[in-house]
């Protein structure tokens, strides 16, 4: 496979991540809610998305999406960096192109980790933890949200792994849709500001929840 | 002016290279970047010392054979320039000057500042041209071309083939060269005819000659003598898709 198809793969599934993201950003609104509504309707949220097959098939493909993106751009960056073995003796890289957009790979890897820590925080306890029930009898993850981020360390954490994000998909989804070819004498400009509307009200939205709920709901 | 410089020298390609350090002085500020290394040149050769070997031709920025890498810049930091046509007035006088060739594995070290970049040549060679005879120009209104059809591969084809793109490529892509190349030819009806086929075999040498890939760092653009636009790498991954999924005739 050449560098082309395996950007081509990086686009694809990079691209079925952000849909992914504003799926589960929409589902975690209700945390905002005022108590009780949302507790409970979180927590419907969360058993409704269990059990839909919809959403089981959904999650399968995210699941390859998250496997396929991350073993593809391990190999685009080894044979990216075997491109040049002299390096520079001096170089300013900084004057011609953006950090974020040099340092996709050390932004990707810090999400990677993020997400096991918030799979094991989130998904693991609803599936195997001890977790009690709500006023309607449902599994409470979102007692499960609010203890998680009664910790300073745990929130601000967050906070800085969706600034992460951020930067990832600031450089993630003009790349991507240069990746896929798109380019517009009128509207590219447009394309370019929905792209970092997008990359900032993502981010910045998953950041507002834990600071919300470490302040509300302490 | 007076410039102390860092020059790599390295007698051939399959000898190691290092940095070294000379003095240039009575270098006037409207000197080219080459003539002070011309100045520089004849005190080595007066001292007997081989003189440092760096590439040149045109030195009016139009034919893409001079190029050096100059503290950590493709052709300075002068944006829209080659290096034959940086002048020393854009320097302060007594400033530390690091001069390097243009690193790549593709392009392997000749000598000193002289790199082979006759992979780009390669490149162009597995499809780069159109193989109908065009014979004369044709009788204008016998091809209508779009304005900005025009204007594009216009710009595009204004790639003067320096490598200034895959010396500042963080992965040493050739993409922007490569984009140049297919963008100019494809948007003109005399190189549709054979888009697919030379996408695809253009394509297929750049990976061959071990270029890196693209991240779309923009750092080509910017860098570029000819301000080469990253919409022509946009259109050679549009025109790779569409020869990817579909048939060829
Ligand atoms: C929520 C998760 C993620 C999303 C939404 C996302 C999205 C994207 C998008 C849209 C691109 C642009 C593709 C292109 O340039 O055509 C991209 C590139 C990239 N991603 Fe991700 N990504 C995510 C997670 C990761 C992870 C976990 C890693 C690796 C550990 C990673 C590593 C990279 C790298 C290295 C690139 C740049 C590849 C290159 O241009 O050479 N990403 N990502
Ligand atoms: S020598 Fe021809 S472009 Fe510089």
């Amino acid at each position: 496979m050449d560098t082309i198809a395996q950007k081509i793969l990086m686009a694809l599934t990079g691209l079925f991540l952000c849909l992914f993201l504003v799926v589960h950003l929409v589902g975690n609104l209700p945390l905002l809610m005022p108590l009780p509504a949302a507790q409970l309707r979180f927590n419907a949220y969360s058993e409704a998305l269990s059990h839909n097959p919809l959403i089981r098939l959904a999650s399968l493909v995210t699941l390859a999406s998250v496997l396929v993106h991350t073993l593809v751009s391990l190999v685009l960056t080894r044979r990216n960096r075997s491109a040049r073995s002299v390096r520079y003796a001096v170089a300013r890289p900084a004057e011609t192109s953006p950090w974020y957009a040099r340092r996709m790979g050390l932004l990707g890897t810090i999400l990677l980790l993020f997400l096991l820590v918030h799979m094991r925080t989130f998904w693991w306890e609803y599936k195997f933890g001890e977790v009690g029930v709500d006023a309607a009898g449902r599994r409470d993850l979102y007692g499960v949200v609010v203890a998680a981020f009664q910790a300073e360390w745990y929130t601000a954490l967050y906070v800085l792994c969706m600034g992460a994000l951020g930067y990832h998909l600031l450089h993630g989804v003009a790349s991507a849709s240069r990746t896929l070819g798109l380019h517009h004498r009128r509207y590219g400009r447009w394309l370019e500001g929905l792209g970092i509307t997008f990359a900032v009200g993502v981010s910045a939205g998953f950041a507002v929840l834990p600071v919300f709920v470490y302040i509300m709901r302490g | 002016m007076r410039f102390h410089l860092k020059i790599w020298r390295q007698a051939g390609p399959d000898v190691a290279g290092r940095m070294v350090d000379y003095d240039v002085e009575n270098v006037p500020g409207e000197a080219s970047f080459l003539e002070m290394l011309d100045v520089l040149n004849e005190t080595l050769v007066a001292r007997d010392e081989p003189a440092i070997a760096f590439d040149h031709d045109c030195r009016e920025g139009i034919c893409g054979t001079c190029g050096v890498m100059i503290n950590g810049r493709a052709h300075g930091s002068l944006r829209g320039v080659t290096t034959c046509q940086l002048h020393m007035r854009s320097f302060a006088d007594g400033d530390t000057i690091w001069i390097e060739p243009w690193r790549a594995d593709a392009f392997p070290v000749v000598c000193d500042l002289v790199v082979d970049r006759s992979a780009l040549d390669r490149i162009v060679q597995a499809g780069g041209y159109t193989s109908v005879h065009t014979g004369t120009a044709p009788e204008a209104n016998s091809i209508p071309v779009p304005r900005h059809a025009a204007e594009r591969a216009f710009d595009a084809a204004a790639c003067i083939g320096c490598g200034a793109c895959v010396a500042t490529c963080k992965n040493a892509s050739a993409m922007l060269f490569v984009a140049a190349k297919v963008s100019h030819l494809a948007l003109l009806p005399q190189g549709r005819v054979e888009a697919r086929d030379r996408v695809r075999t253009m394509i297929a040498r750049m990976e061959q000659e071990g270029f890196g890939g693209c991240s779309n760092t923009a750092a080509c653009s910017a860098e570029c003598p000819r301000d080469i636009s990253m919409e022509h790498i946009a259109r050679l991954n549009w025109e790779s898709i569409k020869a990817r999924i579909t048939s060829g005739s």
